[in-house]
């Protein structure tokens, strides 16, 4: 590996700690809220983030599985093997009765914090990602 | 918490089925095969990033680590074996010494007896203000302390002897504990079999013929047989009834003697032959315990005891005199054994801290020396984006492998030499043994010790790791620089050598002490004399038939050839025991204990002892056969008495003196002082009374030959069992039975001796350590100076003139050191005297033969430096 490589390695790396830091709270709250319609595979979970949000939220699709396997850890989500729509084999997550605590908790701070920063920006409640 | 969860693979495969759902998702969109893919596989991102911070966010990150580090570390040191097996093998040896004495402070001195409620139980001692407690009592004593205090659950009594033990036919010899009726009662011991002795079983001396067995005795002598409770078996000739058996884990009260079975003390006679239950003043009774009440402490309990004791002071001032108590631990018979035992065992302990001490000095400064060695290797994986934590931490791995395999390896070592010890029987006699059992205490202490020096030394190197810059030393090669300052390397090897010369002083000083016993004066001649002890109170004689038969058996091994004497004594000078009696001036009314003048050993002996035993005497004369019952009561003295009791301008002989009873003895004779009850023992006063004046049921024969003692044994042997062929017989050299005496300076030796050869081996690979690498690391600077035409001395200081400053230092502070311990080791070693010329130079030459040995290959090595093959290098 040579110098160069070696600092564009270690500036992505830095840019995708700020991003995540950024979606951190976010991105687990639009998962567990993904999940209350039913078990859901990652792939899955992606394009429903993508569709109720007409598309406004892109995704980065790799940057799911650390957010679900995050998850996962707390007991928030449970996983097991099936196969999808399709008859695909694929990893079908689930929202456990935890998990349903947390987004009720979680979906009450964020629509505070987001009011209260929309009331300092005169925006209304709408909050853009950029 | 180790177990994972999903494997890499898994998470591979889903992130697989991943893009495939969303290609196939595009396809339905309507794009192509080719553009479906490279869409699905754009919008995933990195899938390489989401596999690592897979691989990150899993909780055995640490583990995973740690393994590597394990893998990598185990390579790195298989790559040098020298300098590993000398690290696992110094270790070995400190953490072994370490856990074997750990394992005996356990077991002897920390663990209670194997006993219920074994945390209130005290022994009581008679405090006394010359020779300070002592656990022998009176038996009326006895009873008046258990019958009048108010602090203790039942006071027991115990005493321990020898018997014969006939179940038919087939004499042999046993050892019993005599114990008081409510002994088991005390103990809250429950039998194995049968019953156990009961206070209410005894009824005034002799009235209670009963014996119970212990587990071992029972089953080996009786092979678990179930019926032998009951039976009759004949001890001494006296019948007497099995009641039980105790439980297996019970060995008696003291911990290094179990006995085979408990008899009544009240049947004293039986078994030893005198009763000696109505004689306050014989205070024959090993010990006295009991379980203090509870809600009362140990305080109340003396003050309780304290007040018995003013009562029997005010009602028996001859027996008593001032008699007060105080309490101790039962284990190792309060301060009789414990006291010395306890103390040696906490300097063992210290001087094994020590040693290990010294041992990660030595494995710190051969770290740190690697580190230094390795500075490139550091360089490296800093500039290659290791952090440097991650590399202290393989550094630290590498540390507690060596600490781990070094720590399994002593431990199993100590768990070896633990076992040995706990089979070992030092003595053929009696049954004594060490209750060592390395347990889990013993396993527990070796883990930590072997994680704290891993520890230890592995932090050594780390500041030259955090101060490594990798930039300077990728560059520049090697970081030497020329400075001279004191570095952490040398401050370690001065500490390690100034501990190894501490251990090396203190077993030099051990040895000289024990060189000294055995050729100091023991008043006897040990070599080429047998001693025989023929039990005629076993075979059944009484008191009165003993006299003839002793004179019968002394004239009948008297003619044997080969032998030039023979004598008879009740007890053996340096035997494992001895008996005191005191003794006052001729003029003397009032017989109180404090009245009195000495308080000698007494021993009674035949015509003839004093020729066997090889004790000189210096005036007067000595026994007859016309000394007997009818003759004036007479003795024989050491020279230590007479000064004592008239004083050295005067002649001794003629005088008199008077013991507790009144009667007057005349002295009659001189003999030279000696030994008596133990090597170490200061200077002693001793008296003899003739045989036939003072009987005794125990007899002792002394029989010199004039050539190896051991081949008349046979004979001697046979000649007896002529003469009696019941008669149990115990036979040995005089020397081999004095190793009772010297057993405990012996042992002390030993293990000082052990811990003297591991300090100066630890020394020598330190010193070897450190001059090898110094001698390696300036070998171009010697092959140039050799060059320019550096002559061999030169070459020599160059290269090793560091290391022998340091040992010089070291060596320095390390005698000074050892020769302030020595004051504490005067407790246990014979005339250890700090200030012996021979000690002193023998500690300087040691340590300068240890540095001339280790420093000898780097020597030959530095001379060996070829400049042309050095400077045709690189």
């Amino acid at each position: 590996m040579t110098t160069q490589e070696k600092s564009t390695q270690a500036r992505s790396e830095r840019e995708s700690k700020e991003r995540l830091e950024l979606l951190q709270g976010t991105l687990d709250l639009l998962i567990l809220r993904t999940l209350i319609f039913g078990p859901q595979h990652g792939q899955g979970i992606a394009r429903a983030i993508q569709q109720t949000s007409d598309e406004e939220l892109l995704v980065e699709h790799g940057a799911l599985y650390p957010a679900l396997q995050r998850l996962e850890d707390r007991r928030w989500i449970s996983a097991k093997w099936g196969v999808s729509a399709n008859n695909r084999k694929a990893r079908f997550y689930s929202l456990t009765a935890k998990g349903r605590q947390q987004l009720l908790h979680e979906t009450n701070k964020w629509s505070r914090f987001s009011a209260a920063i929309g009331k300092i920006l005169g925006l209304g409640v709408e909050v853009k990602e950029s | 918490m180790f177990r994972r969860k999903r494997t890499a693979k898994e998470f591979r495969s889903e992130v697989q089925s991943h893009i495939e759902n969303e290609t196939q998702r595009l396809r339905e969109q309507g794009l192509s095969e080719d553009e479906a893919r490279a869409g699905a596989t754009q919008t995933f991102g990195n899938v390489t990033r989401a596999e690592e911070r897979f691989y990150e966010s899993r909780r055995w990150l640490f583990w995973d680590h740690f393994s590597r580090d394990v893998r990598f570390g185990a390579r790195v040191l298989r790559k040098s074996p020298g300098f590993t097996a000398v690290a696992v093998l110094t270790l070995a040896l400190g953490i072994g010494a370490n856990s074997v004495v750990f394992g005996v402070l356990n077991s002897l001195i920390l663990k209670p007896l194997n006993v219920p409620n074994a945390e209130s139980l005290w022994e009581i001692d008679r405090a006394g203000k010359s020779r300070g407690a002592t656990n022998y009592q009176s038996y009326k004593d006895y009873l008046d302390l258990r019958d009048r205090n108010r602090s203790f659950d039942g006071l027991a009594a115990y005493n321990i002897t020898e018997a014969a033990i006939d179940t038919g036919n087939n004499p042999t010899r046993a050892w019993m504990y005599e114990v008081s009726g409510n002994y088991f009662e005390v103990l809250r011991i429950q039998p194995f079999l049968g019953r156990v002795l009961r206070a209410s079983d005894e009824h005034g001396p002799n009235s209670a013929p009963y014996i119970v067995l212990t587990y071992d005795y029972w089953h080996a002598r009786f092979q678990d047989d179930r019926g032998v409770v009951g039976q009759k078996v004949l001890l001494n000739k006296h019948p007497y009834t099995i009641l039980g058996v105790t439980p297996p884990g019970f060995r008696g009260t003291v911990l290094f003697f179990a006995p085979d079975m408990f008899v009544p003390m009240i049947n004293q006679e039986d078994i030893d032959g005198v009763n000696e239950l109505d004689d306050r003043g014989n205070r024959w009774v090993f010990e006295i315990f009991g379980h203090v009440k509870e809600g009362v402490n140990t305080t109340q309990a003396t003050a309780d005891l304290n007040s018995i004791g003013s009562y029997l002071s005010e009602n028996f001032p001859k027996e008593d005199g001032q008699a007060s108590f105080a309490l101790s631990r039962p284990s190792l018979v309060g301060n009789f054994i414990g006291g010395p035992a306890r103390a040696f065992a906490k300097g063992l302990m210290l001087l094994a801290g020590l040693i290990l001490l010294a041992a990660c000095a030595n494995l710190g400064s051969l770290f740190a020396a690697r580190a230094a060695d390795r500075s490139r290797e550091v360089a490296l994986r800093l500039a290659l984006g290791a952090s440097r934590g991650r590399v202290l931490r393989q550094m630290f791995t590498e540390a507690l492998i060596i600490s781990s395999v070094g720590g399994v390896a002593g431990l199993w070592g100590s768990v070896v030499l633990l076992r040995a010890l706990g089979a070992w029987t030092p003595f053929t006699r009696f049954p004594i043994h060490m209750p060592v059992e390395p347990d889990a205490k013993v396993y527990g202490i070796a883990v930590l010790l072997s994680f704290a020096s891993g520890f230890l030394f592995g932090a050594v190197p780390m500041r030259q790791v955090l101060h490594t810059d990798p930039y300077e030393i990728v560059k520049g090669g090697s970081m030497q620089k020329p400075g001279r300052r004191i570095s952490v390397r040398d401050v370690l090897l001065v500490a390690q050598i100034a501990i190894c010369a501490v251990l090396v002083t203190s077993s030099l000083v051990a040895v000289r002490g024990l060189m000294r016993s055995v050729h100091a004066s023991f008043g006897i001649e040990p070599q080429k004399a047998l001693l025989v002890e023929p039990d005629l109170r076993m075979a059944g004689y009484t008191l009165e038939q003993m006299p003839a038969v002793r004179r019968k058996m002394m004239d009948a091994i008297g003619a044997l050839p080969g032998v030039t004497a023979v004598g008879v004594t009740g007890y053996p000078p340096l035997a494992m025991g001895g008996n005191t009696t005191i003794v006052f001036h001729d003029d003397t009314a009032d017989f109180r204990p404090s009245n009195a003048v000495s308080t000698p050993f007494f021993f009674r002996v035949s015509p003839g002892y004093f020729d066997a035993a090889g004790t000189s005497l210096l005036a007067g004369r000595a026994f007859t056969w016309y000394d007997d019952k009818e003759a004036p009561k007479v003795a024989v003295v050491n020279e230590l008495f007479a000064k004592r009791l008239f004083g050295t301008s005067a002649d001794p002989l003629g005088k008199y003196f008077k013991l507790r009873d009144g009667t007057r003895y005349q002295v009659i004779g001189i003999v030279a002082d000696g030994k008596y009850l133990n090597v170490a023992e200061e200077p002693t006063t001793a008296i003899f009374f003739p045989i036939l004046q003072s009987e005794t049921g125990e007899t002792w024969m002394v029989v010199r030959s004039s050539g190896d003692p051991q081949q008349i044994a046979g004979e001697v042997r046979s000649t007896l069992r002529g003469m009696d062929p019941g008669l149990p017989l115990y036979i040995q050299t005089w020397i081999k039975e004095m190793n009772g005496a010297l057993f405990a300076s012996r042992m002390a030796t030993a293990s000082l001796g052990v811990l003297g050869v591991m300090g100066a081996m630890l020394s020598i690979t330190g010193i070897f350590g450190m001059a090898a690498y110094s001698v390696s690391k300036r070998r171009r600077e010697l092959g140039i100076r050799v060059a320019v035409g550096a002559q061999r001395k030169e070459i020599l200081e160059a290269a090793l003139g560091r290391a022998f400053k340091l040992l010089a230092i070291g060596s320095a502070a390390g005698l000074v050191l050892g020769l302030l311990a020595t004051k504490v080791l005067a407790f246990i070693v014979y005339q250890a005297s700090p200030r012996d010329p021979v000690v002193l130079a023998g500690a300087v030459l040691a340590m300068l033969l240890l540095g001339l040995l280790a420093t000898w290959i780097p020597a030959r090595r530095a001379l060996s430096v070829d400049p042309l093959i050095l400077m045709r290098e690189e």
